[in-house]
């Protein structure tokens, strides 16, 4: 027996109604009933961060959070925060300073930093460390990112415009 | 992988809340799904029905009440916790713990009543709950009752809840002298903790009581009764030798489980290092005299 609910949330901007089985998990839903696969399964145990997503503005794992868990709710993907015509300046920021080589992990480490600068917008290295603790990548050795995410830090409040 | 289909309910009371569970064969609350889920989707943990309590008013709170004790809704999140001000100007250590939970996403939404309901041997408040001799309300259909946070977690993920019981608050008398939190480990999950809570004289040179509680290295939280009896009514200035005489023989009376966070005598030695860290810690914050 499959228990069916509808739910209505804001993805990217775009408000959604649909119906959804209860046991669907978010990322199920994203990837494959919304088509946009630019959040990724990785560790499936909300350890690495490839998946995380923003709802509500905060970063949580995709993985392991049910569909009907964002019933009225707004929900950010890596999508929602590339311009259409190019790269945010957090992507940017990574382009340039050399903080991605295979790219997996790279769009979760998007949204975190995304949603570090808008709580935080000039974090200390600290903050930087800490906040973004939880996001694996196996390729950087996190040096890059982390400079990355300081030259962000460091911009002046005026240049702070996604 | 998917968990198994179920219902999923969304009551707006706690009495509905706790009819909803108990009517189900395996209902189960639910608020984070950090823990829960994960046991759900490697098909551990099985239910046919969801109850969410985060539609119930109240259960998200915070405050200081009238008797100066801290009430913590039991479906607050790590993360409120962490930036709530109550908190840190009271209890800086349980600040401190709730920002240092796993990681930023499980923090955004994995509530510190789920992790206790949870009974996870390798969670981090258990063990600083436990010290600041928190008490836990219940309600089920019977009524309310209220645990002391010692007594709630039996053994590895298993508590004194009843399937239909629901754990709304937690609450802490205020303390009155410095509270530590110390932990060591590999992954996200402590592999060994240590947290202390000290009652001071007025002069800031005596402990009157203390209460020491060493988690993750056995089933449950468990007190170093030697040392707690060894600090009693000491002068803060006699604290190290006092400790260091009776620090061994109180790690051997611990029970330990060998896992893959280490073995009994590896999790012992750390669980006596984050000691004294802690009691240096506790004497430059305020047992100093």
């Amino acid at each position: 027996m499959t228990h069916m609910l509808p739910i209505s949330f804001w993805l990217n901007g775009q408000v959604i109604a649909l119906n959804v089985p209860t046991h669907t998990l978010l990322i199920d839903l994203i990837r494959d009933k919304l088509g946009l696969k630019g959040t990724k399964r990785s560790c499936d145990m909300e350890v690495c961060g490839a998946c995380t997503v923003l709802l509500d503005g905060e970063p949580i794992s995709s993985c392991t959070t049910l569909a009907v868990d964002i019933d009225q709710r707004e929900i950010t993907t890596i999508e929602g925060v590339t311009p259409p015509d190019g790269l945010s300046r957090v992507q940017k920021a990574f382009v340039l300073h050399g903080g991605l080589q295979c790219g997996f992990c790279t769009p979760g480490f998007i949204m975190a930093v995304t949603a570090l600068l808008k709580a935080t917008p000039h974090p200390t290295d600290e903050e930087i460390r800490h906040y973004l603790h939880g996001n694996l990548c196996r390729c950087t050795g996190y040096t890059k990112i982390f400079e990355a995410v300081k030259s962000l830090a460091s911009e002046q409040a005026s240049e702070n415009a996604i | 992988m998917l968990p198994s289909p179920f219902e999923f309910d969304r009551p707006s009371t706690i009495e509905d809340a706790i009819r909803g569970v108990g009517e189900s064969g395996d209902g189960m609350f639910y608020s984070g799904g950090t823990e829960l889920l994960l046991a759900m989707k490697m098909r551990v943990i099985h239910t046919d029905r969801l109850v969410d309590i985060k539609g119930i008013f109240g259960l998200d709170r915070i405050c200081l009440n009238e008797a100066n004790d801290i009430e913590i809704g039991a479906r607050c999140t790590h993360a409120k916790i962490a930036s709530d001000p109550v908190i840190r100007e009271h209890v800086p250590a349980l600040s401190s713990l709730c920002a240092n939970v796993a990681n930023i996403r499980v923090r955004s939404v994995g509530t510190i009543g789920g992790n206790l309901c949870f009974g996870e041997p390798h969670a981090d408040p258990p063990t600083l709950l436990a010290a600041l001799n928190a008490r836990l309300v219940l309600i089920g259909r019977d009524g309310t009752r209220v645990v002391p946070a010692d007594d709630f977690i039996r053994s590895e993920l298993e508590t004194i809840r009843e399937p239909d019981e629901l754990l709304t608050l937690v609450v802490l008398p205020c303390p009155n002298g410095p509270v530590t939190y110390r932990r060591f480990q590999h992954g996200e999950r402590p592999s060994v903790n240590v947290a202390m809570a000290w009652s001071i004289d007025a002069g800031k040179a005596t402990i009157k009581g203390a209460r020491v509680r060493v988690g993750a290295l056995g089933s449950r939280p468990q007190p170093l009764k030697l040392v707690e009896d060894a600090l009693r009514g000491l002068p803060v200035r006699e604290v190290r030798p006092a400790i260091e005489a009776v620090l061994t023989t109180a790690l051997d009376e611990l029970e330990v489980n060998e896992d893959r966070h280490g073995g009994a005598d590896y999790k012992r030695h750390l669980a006596g290092v984050l000691l004294l860290r802690s009691v240096e810690e506790a004497i430059s914050v305020g047992g100093g005299a």
